[in-house]
């Protein structure tokens, strides 16, 4: 191996594992949503609620693009370097800090207070990190393996939620020999230890990073006394750069943010919240579709060198919008009332019943967990209602399954449709880092294109499962409404590629 | 091409306004229909957020609607 390409592979390894930890930050609050509502945002207090719903949106959707203003041009300013070393202490630090505020109720309004700052300058941290590793990576690459050296930051992401998931079950499963107490731990105590293992992690970052070299494109600007004096300007106040930031948005990353989201975040919230597959299988299936999805990554990044990254993206979006409805068509087909109905049952466990009386009637829930002869099971719930009055007749509800276990020639036909999702992702995922960075000149090239990535990725792709979630209960007949919403940003943004954006790979980014 | 890259420009400009429009009036019927404070942030934060992003459309489709995407 030459000492070009071994130096080549530092600069990755460096600029990936950072890339990932921040991601499972970022990710860790997210699955620990409801261990973090209890310890700091009680329901019973509409303060914490309150500061609990600006935790999720506002880290989201507002202060990322923030982060990566203000850490883009930092980083056309002072360097690649040292800013997204700045992103990772801040983020690890915030995450760190996390793990160690004392609960609502050991400070009372306080720890609701710290815990939303503290995840705020989580947000503005990840807005500022992957511009600089994508930049960093392809300012090192050759010019023709730009593509394949830039995606394994596009794995960062997918490799962030996977370790995070992985930490998680691992802690939440390794408090006790019994896994009752263990869990009993984890929501007490135990959740504060992924959190607090992140500085760690950091910490082996931060230190393989700072012996890292600045970018060799960006040291020989700064040589040359070519860096730019005001980034935010040049790169949005001038025409033949703000017309390329807008075509990034709207002709790439919208589409991209929204399949990215579809396909690991909705197709999961899919399965347990429609489909009521249950909570470990809905789970593990999105694991091991991802882990079988993440090459393909580099091998799209990869062929982009070759054939140019417009099309391999257009494609993916191009195949999302004509497949979602047929795949999650699918999801629904397997998991139908009638066909648990029509299954031969194995075993079925005595019926549990449960009375309530509320004023002048009687509810009544049976529930009997049942096996099927295929493998699968699910847990049969009926609702009768009887009153008081003895005239009137006993009303039935509808007979529900819910918790269903798949049988296994299901569950892997369900990791194989998002296996395919997760394929739609890596094509317009994969590509992208180059794309934008063949974009952007370097003086401003951290801030043109952490803008658009963290607009279209935070802002179209996070609100994907709030929007999905809003169109089913405008239309509750239809189940699949909620995909109209990433099929028409998706088609949107088809359309604009097709037509304005270039296939042509820029040869020379030190420009 | 060049000629439906400059009135494709018509459209993008047709649609920041358009759904401007239309979530604006979603955000104020669902407001409408659960007035409380966590709907109220939810929306304010989607039409916050929404609003310069729709700016940002009209001004590509001026863009276009000008060449300045012509090749």
């Amino acid at each position: 191996m030459s000492n070009s390409t071994k130096g080549i592979w530092k600069v990755i390894g460096a600029s990936s594992v950072g890339t990932l930890i921040e991601w499972y930050d970022f990710y860790i609050f997210g699955s620990l949503a409801t261990v973090i509502a209890n310890q700091f945002f009680p329901k019973t207090n509409p303060t914490a609620a309150l500061l609990s719903t600006l935790a999720t949106f506002a880290a989201g959707f507002i202060v990322r693009p923030f982060g990566a203003l203000v850490f883009g041009r930092l980083g056309d300013l002072v360097g690649r370097k040292y800013t997204f070393l700045l992103t990772l202490i801040l983020m690890g630090g915030s995450t760190f800090a996390i793990g160690l505020v004392p609960s609502y109720e050991s400070i009372g309004f306080a720890a609701p207070v710290i815990v939303l700052l503290l995840r705020l300058l989580q947000g503005l941290a990840l807005g500022g990190e992957y511009g600089g590793a994508a930049t960093y990576v392809a300012e090192h690459a050759p010019p023709d393996r730009r593509g394949f050296f830039t995606s394994w930051i596009q794995t960062t992401a997918t490799l962030g939620l996977f370790v995070s998931l992985g930490v998680i079950l691992l802690v939440r499963h390794g408090l006790d020999a019994d896994i009752q107490v263990s869990i009993r731990k984890f929501n007490d105590w135990g959740w504060r230890i992924p959190f607090i293992v992140s500085i760690l992690l950091v910490g082996v970052s931060v230190y393989i990073r700072l012996k890292m070299n600045e970018s060799p494109l960006f040291s020989r600007l700064k040589s040359e006394g070519r860096v730019s004096v005001n980034p935010l300007k040049e790169s949005f106040g001038h025409k033949t750069n703000l017309k390329m930031v807008l075509l990034a948005l709207f002709g790439a990353t919208m589409g991209q943010g929204v399949v990215w989201y579809t396909g690991q975040f909705y197709a999961q919230s899919f399965i347990e919240t429609i489909c009521k597959v249950d909570f470990e299988q809905s789970r593990t299936i999105l694991i091991w579709a991802i882990l079988f999805a993440t090459p393909f990554f580099v091998v799209f990044g990869s062929w982009s060198d070759k054939v140019g990254r417009k099309w391999i993206m257009l494609t993916g979006m191009l195949l999302a919008i004509v497949f979602y409805k047929p795949i999650y068509r699918q999801f629904l087909a397997e998991t139908e009332n009638a066909v648990y109905q029509a299954k031969s049952i194995a075993t079925e466990a005595a019926p549990v019943v449960k009375t309530e009386k509320l004023d002048d009637r009687i509810i009544t829930t049976t529930t009997t967990l049942k096996t099927f002869t295929d493998g699968s099971a699910c847990t049969q719930k009926a609702i009768d209602t009887s009153f008081s009055d003895a005239s009137k007749a006993v009303a039935h509800g509808p007979v529900t399954y819910i918790d269903r276990k798949l049988s296994p020639a299901g569950y892997w036909k369900f990791v194989g449709l998002v296996f395919i999702q997760v394929i739609f992702v890596t094509m317009v995922y994969g590509p992208i880092a180059a794309f934008l960075v063949e974009l952007f000149p370097t003086r401003i090239r951290y801030t043109s294109m952490s803008l658009p990535y963290h607009i279209g990725n935070g802002v179209f792709g996070g609100l994907t499962p709030f929007i999905a979630l809003l169109l089913t209960t405008i239309n509750t007949d239809d189940k699949l409404v909620g995909l109209m919403y990433p099929i028409i940003i998706s088609a949107v943004c088809f359309v604009i590629g097709v037509l304005y954006v270039s296939n042509k790979i820029d040869p020379d980014v030190s420009d | 091409m060049n000629l439906l890259r400059k009135w494709m420009g018509v459209v993008w400009m047709l649609l920041a306004p358009l759904s401007i429009f239309y979530l604006i009036k979603t955000a104020a019927s669902e407001i409408a229909q659960h007035p409380v404070i966590d709907t109220k942030i939810q929306w304010g934060v989607f039409v916050a957020v929404a609003i310069p992003i729709a700016v940002g459309m009209l001004i590509f489709g001026w863009y276009a609607w000008k060449d300045e995407y012509r090749r």
